[in-house]
């Protein structure tokens, strides 16, 4: 992330495709690494890493949509349908057979991966705006049926209270040891789709959303891997659902509507499409914005109003400045937050010489 | 030297003293989740300002056994993440008692709260097992839930249409996990008293329901219906049944479907002329309690705000505030000096008997395993351009409602 070479001397495909181009890189991720897994979880109050977690569930949604969309070139708006998979089948595994989290997190994200797999079938015939229909439909029937079929939703409430996580007979409970716990899918996740992404499946998945007649030609086989997006994205996506259901205690429908779709979709867009960072940049930045706006209303708002005023002007001042960042972010750098980080780099690395 | 040990000590007794009455006015912070801005806005930008507005009148008096109250109020825009940051937010701040908004909020926090030893209010909407205090020992519903809501609209039927043995009754509901609740305490009663009952559910958005209305009015020819509905759709079903010219005092609603919004938006208060509704707290203007927040108002020589006219809502914050404070009295008679904990005050609630603020609270008796309160509600019917009161407070069929509570609560 932040390192700088001096001219391209790579003599052999492995080191083209290592994950650590340079030694300073694999240096860089260490201290990363310390400070996630040391620093900031004994230096700050549970409040702060509770915002983390937010963020850290947002991030593992983020990087399967990105998967999807970014690095395949479809697009779905069924995520928050595949999260509910994720969530209620966890969910009864974990009450009705008393499954430990590790093994109704897995069961969960590959039922979202088989039935995310069924909703991409369109996708082999259809692109665009249409598989965007045709997605919105899988989230709709998802729902209906998740909220109607009382043996999955476990009653008329569609909600089930899962216990707490626990290894061994250690539970995992405050926002401080949920940190960890969410910290250690965050970079399973992370290190997973760096990985995907240089492998044989992931130059498969780049070269159907370049031009999928040309990869066809090539022998890319699209039935598959259109398919085996979907599954992979919404195995990510069920994880999450998966992660969110044991943050909250409880899987219910209404935390996986059509709304939380648009938001994952928002979340790349703003961070950019096909790349890791973009994803972690896009899940921080919609989380955090509206948190962030409000503080500094907090701050400024009695300067310029009387104080019930600034109780009905802060929320709708925040959507109106949530809404024109967005755009002002966009406009400045169409590809994403993940692009204008580059930039900002590729400036100092040239520094003070502009050429 | 002498002089500057004097200033410092001088300084000294200056700040000691500006601590000390801090210390002894220890003010109490009540978290507060709003949503003026989500799906629900309507609610929220009349709940909150009635909730506020009380909260004042409390602290202009010198507030409760003279600890000021601090609602500290978060927007949560109805998402959930937002609502648990907000709740995050509020524990930082240290607040011994979370104003819960929305039910998939209460749903996410039930647990956190148990941890965490905090209360938390969910007036009207949450789940209907949580009137259980054992099962849930940190939710409390404090008013009418689904489920008590259904049993006293079947006993509102029953009156108006003088016994209900095979009469048809109509369900109409929002087809969502809340408009279902009822639905097992409906079924039951259907049974216990002989009448038939059709459920017709309406899927979001709620604002299609031509279908529905026919149904009910032409082929099903139901005797009464009860409506379940939230957001746009009690305005649409207000208009819908008026269209296909089914009586509207034939209708019975449920507490998120009259307010004078609505009214409004169906066509006005002469168009819904006769249309009932349930409400957990009590509708118009005509209140000690308001009118000491009036005064407030005049005394600092402003208006009184505007969200008053729409005293449904309005109400209803009040109501909730006068709660909270409430409980918190209690739990400040063993705790003069203001360090109350999460726990006091869920003890506090737990002590409250017979409080009804001038009639505008229904006569809550909230015990260790009663967190409804009764269940108590009251029907308003449009009448000559405003809701008149049609029933005073009343629970029924307590005994179905109680074995339901019991059975969610044996399932776990």
């Amino acid at each position: 992330m932040i390192h700088r070479e001096c001219g391209v001397l790579k003599t052999t495909y492995e080191a083209d495709m290592a994950l650590y181009p340079l030694p300073i890189a694999r240096w860089a991720v260490a201290a990363i690494a310390v400070f996630f897994f040391l620093v900031l979880p004994l230096s700050v109050h549970e409040y702060y890493l509770s915002l983390v977690n937010l963020i850290s569930i947002a991030v593992v949604g983020a990087l399967g949509l990105n998967i999807l969309v970014g690095y395949t070139g479809q697009i779905s708006i069924g995520h928050g349908a595949f999260m509910s998979v994720g969530a209620y089948t966890a969910a009864n595994f974990a009450v009705r057979l008393g499954a430990p989290f590790w093994v109704a997190l897995p069961l969960g994200g590959l039922m979202a991966a088989l039935v995310g797999a069924v909703v991409g079938i369109p996708s082999l015939r259809i692109k665009g705006l249409y598989l965007a229909i045709a997605t919105l439909a899988g989230q709709l029937i998802i729902e209906w049926t998740i909220n109607h079929v009382s043996w999955i939703s476990g009653g008329v409430q569609a909600s089930i209270e899962v216990p707490r996580p626990r290894l061994g007979s250690y539970v995992i409970g405050s926002q401080r040891q949920m940190y960890f716990f969410l910290l250690v899918f965050v970079v399973l996740a992370i290190v997973g789709t760096l990985n995907l992404m240089r492998s044989r499946v992931g130059r498969a998945f780049i070269a159907i959303r370049d031009q999928d007649i040309a990869a066809e030609i090539i022998g890319i086989d699209i039935f598959r891997y259109k398919l085996l997006a979907f599954a992979i994205s919404s195995f990510y996506a069920g994880v999450t659902g998966v992660l969110y259901t044991y943050y909250l205690g409880i899987a219910n429908y209404e935390q996986f509507q059509i709304n939380v779709s648009i938001d994952y979709l928002a979340m790349i867009i703003i961070g950019g499409l096909g790349s890791v960072l973009g994803s972690i940049f896009g899940a921080i930045f919609v989380t955090v914005l509206p948190i962030a706006i409000r503080y500094a209303m907090e701050a400024f708002g009695d300067v310029f109003f009387s104080s019930a005023a600034v109780l009905n002007i802060i929320p709708n001042l925040r959507l109106i400045l949530f809404g024109g960042l967005i755009i002002f972010f966009l406009v400045v750098e169409p590809e994403g937050l993940n692009r204008l980080w580059r930039n900002i780099r590729s400036y100092f690395r040239v520094w003070p010489f502009a050429y | 030297m002498r002089r500057c040990f004097v200033i410092l000590l001088g300084l000294l007794l200056v700040t000691g003293a500006a601590v000390a009455p801090a210390a002894a006015n220890h003010e109490i912070v009540i978290g507060m989740q709003c949503d003026r801005t989500g799906a629900t806005q309507t609610v929220g930008v009349n709940l909150c300002p009635g909730y506020h507005d009380y909260i004042k009148l409390v602290n202009s008096k010198g507030g409760v056994n003279g600890h000021k109250i601090k609602a500290f109020e978060i927007d949560h825009e109805y998402k959930v993440p937002q609502g648990m940051e907000s709740y995050e937010r509020h524990k930082k701040e240290g607040a011994v008692l979370i104003g819960i908004y929305g039910t998939p909020h209460t749903y996410a926090l039930t647990q956190k709260l148990t941890e965490d030893r905090i209360p938390g209010t969910s007036p009207g909407f949450g789940s209907a097992a949580a009137a259980d205090g054992q099962r849930y020992p940190y939710i409390f519903p404090i008013a009418a839930t689904y489920w008590s809501q259904g049993a006293a609209a079947v006993k509102f039927a029953k009156d108006q249409l003088g016994g209900l043995k095979g009469k048809k009754i109509a369900y109409l509901f929002y087809d969502n996990p809340a408009g279902r609740e009822p639905l097992p305490v409906l079924e039951d009663l259907a049974e216990k008293e002989g009448f038939q009952l059709k459920t017709f559910a309406v899927p979001p958005p709620g604002v299609e329901m031509g279908a529905q209305a026919l149904d009910i009015a032409q082929r099903y020819r139901a005797d009464f219906v009860i409506a379940h509905l939230f957001g746009r759709s009690p305005s649409v079903s207000i208009k819908e049944l008026k269209r296909v010219g089914y009586p509207l005092k034939k209708v019975v609603s449920f507490v998120w479907g009259a307010a004078e919004a609505d009214i409004e938006a169906a066509g006005g208060f002469a168009t819904a002329e006769g249309y009932n509704a349930m409400q957990f707290a009590g509708v118009g203007s005509d209140y000690p309690v308001l009118n000491e927040i009036r005064e407030m108002y005049k005394k600092e020589g402003q208006q009184p705000p505007k969200e008053m006219a729409s005293t449904v809502y309005y109400n209803r914050g009040v109501l909730q505030a006068a709660i909270h404070a409430e409980a918190i009295r209690n739990a400040l008679k063993a705790h003069p000096d203001g360090k109350i904990t999460g726990e006091d005050v869920k003890k506090g609630f737990e002590q409250i008997d017979k409080f009804s603020l001038g009639g505008l609270v229904p006569p809550l008796k909230i015990t260790a395993t009663d967190h409804e309160g009764g269940g108590l509600v009251q029907i308003y019917t449009v009448k000559g351009g405003k809701f008149v009161k049609t029933t005073e407070w009343y629970n029924a069929y307590t005994d179905v409602v109680a074995k339901h509570i019991h059975e969610a609560s044996a399932k776990k």
